[in-house]
């Protein structure tokens, strides 16, 4: 029986990043996204802790910390801190609007369903869940990046595509923690650079709307 | 010792009695609940027995341009309500009725009695009933394919819509953490809200608010005609709980293939009493933490639930396929 809950509890956990992702696209105010973020950051902590038992492998608790305390605590911690700074205009600011959007969600997910179970037919079952599920999460984050107009929102985009990563790294057996440990560090160093950024773009063209730039570097007449 | 077919039948008249009886208490005690929940004494549960009680005393009242469809819509609505709240399984697994109709049935009824309800509204020609008719008709279109998603999924997972074979998959317990359920079953939670016009979809305690649905398209009854719409309006929120106890918790019912235990019908209507406390309990508790949306914001509400439901069916073909 202990496979079986094993199954049960990790495809729990990846429904709930998944939800979180959905989560992020539904909510209309920046505090609600962060949230969601922060929601979907301790479920692939959560993944990523269970998977560390049950595979025994202890260099996933490594992971499932990072996730937790880098992701879950500290980045919802500094964006809050940076709306708060910044003083941005606390409604999320989308280039479609939500509905569609949510639908354009369900059609990836079925997408990335479709295109990873015909893929990976010798591997076990839960291996193919976890990867249709993370590879839904990633194209999530994209739509989530394509469709909001805010910087800020952008970069949660952003993070939450690299919380379907982990998703599927810890998924799959033999991640080397090396990799994990400089995609967790890139991902710092990218969310350092970001909020330097936001200053900057901030300080230049007084919004975080990526609509300014583009009329800047004279993209759009 | 009673013949089989009687003591279906004597089951079957107690079902319909007792869900007769407990839907005013039900929304008596949620209402109870609520204003306890708010630090004021509140009406006694027992309130909407004298408030269906006085109207019923009370004359009707119709408008010069009542056309029959005013005049039939309420008894209509109360009929369908009651027989659909004897197909649900509430206290016993097996009723002789729950055969009658499954899952997509119960939506079918309860489509008509909304259907009914809408055209009603607009039959007296006044503003207010053709706001709350058309808003209903927004939710309905909604919800519906909310809820049949949500069937389907049932349907993947349990192999079958008729709700005791559902009921006695998950009493199995052959599902264990089932994602699928968990996610039709917000999914449907989502959808009772907005069928039974809670908060957030609808406000059920006011009366005069331009953004109420259902009070706006009965506003022109009175009488019977309206204590008729009211006990079929709290009929309506006992199904949608009876409905996922039935489905998602059914433990504790009474199971009616092995010849029935007289002990074994009574905890069940304990058990069921149970959950319609726990019930309103919970709905007073969620109406106080949120506010209202605006009518517009309903249609993304209800289409989270639908791609809820949705991706209920893609994670059970996931797991179905592997």
């Amino acid at each position: 029986m202990f496979s079986t809950i094993a199954y049960d509890l990790s495809h729990l956990a990846g429904a709930t990043v998944l939800l979180a992702g959905f989560v992020v696209l539904y909510q209309r105010r920046l505090l609600g996204v962060f949230r969601a973020f922060a929601l979907q950051s301790l479920a692939v902590a959560a993944a990523a802790a269970w998977q560390a038992y049950s595979q025994d492998a202890p260099h996933l608790y490594v992971t499932a910390a990072i996730a937790f305390l880098l992701k879950g605590i500290a980045a919802p911690i500094a964006l809050n801190w940076i709306v708060r700074r910044l003083d941005i205009h606390r409604t999320v600011e989308t280039a479609v609007g939500i509905g569609p959007t949510m639908l354009a969600g369900v059609g990836l997910v079925v997408l990335a369903t479709l295109l990873v179970l015909p893929v990976t037919v010798s591997s076990a079952a839960l291996t193919r869940e976890t990867l249709a599920i993370a590879l839904s999460v990633v194209l999530i984050g994209f739509l989530v990046m394509i469709t909001r107009r805010n910087a800020i929102t952008q970069v949660v985009g952003f993070m939450s595509l690299e919380n379907g990563l982990v998703l599927a790294a810890v998924g799959v057996k033999g991640m080397p923690l090396v990799v994990e440990m400089s995609v967790a560090f890139s991902l710092l160093i990218a969310f350092i650079l970001f909020g330097i950024f936001f200053f900057r773009i901030r300080e230049r063209f007084d919004t975080l709307d990526l609509q300014s730039i583009e009329s800047f570097r004279g993209e759009r007449r | 010792m009673i013949p089989a077919a009687i003591s279906a039948l004597l089951l079957q008249l107690l079902h319909v009695a007792l869900a007769l009886a407990a839907a005013p208490l039900l929304v008596g005690s949620t209402r109870f609940a609520k204003s306890r929940l708010q630090g004021r004494r509140g009406p006694s549960p027992i309130q909407p027995y004298r408030d269906l009680l006085r109207l019923l005393r009370k004359e009707t009242v119709l408008a010069h341009d009542a056309s029959w469809i005013f005049r039939v819509t309420p008894y209509l609505v109360f009929s369908i309500m009651t027989v659909a709240a004897a197909m649900v399984p509430m206290f016993v697994l097996d009723l002789p009725l729950a055969r009658a109709g499954d899952l997509i049935a119960i939506v079918a009824l309860i489509a008509t009695a909304r259907f009914f309800q809408s055209l009603a509204g607009l039959d007296i020609g006044t503003a207010f009933g053709g706001i709350g008719a058309s808003r209903e008709a927004l939710i309905g279109s909604l919800a519906e394919p909310a809820v049949l998603m949500v069937a389907f999924a049932l349907a993947l997972v349990a192999g079958t819509t008729a709700l005791p074979a559902i009921a006695r998959f998950v009493l199995s317990g052959g599902v264990g953490v089932e994602v699928s359920l968990a996610l039709a079953l917000i999914a449907f939670l989502i959808v009772a809200i907005a069928e039974n016009g809670r908060v957030p979809v609808d406000n059920p305690a006011t009366h005069l608010e331009l953004t109420m649905v259902h009070e706006a398209m009965v506003l022109e009854y009175s009488g019977r005609n309206l204590a008729l719409i009211e006990a079929a309006q709290m009929l309506k929120l006992l199904v949608f709980i009876s409905l996922i106890s039935a489905l998602f918790a059914p433990w504790g019912m009474a199971s009616a293939e092995d010849g029935l235990d007289f002990l074994e019908v009574l905890a069940g209507i304990a058990v069921f009493g149970l959950h319609l406390l726990v019930a309103a309990i919970l709905i007073a508790a969620v109406e106080l933490a949120i506010a209202k949306m605006r009518v517009f914001r309903v249609v993304e509400f209800l289409g989270g639930a639908f791609i809820l439901a949705v991706l209920a069916v893609v994670f059970r073909f996931v797991t179905e396929a592997s």
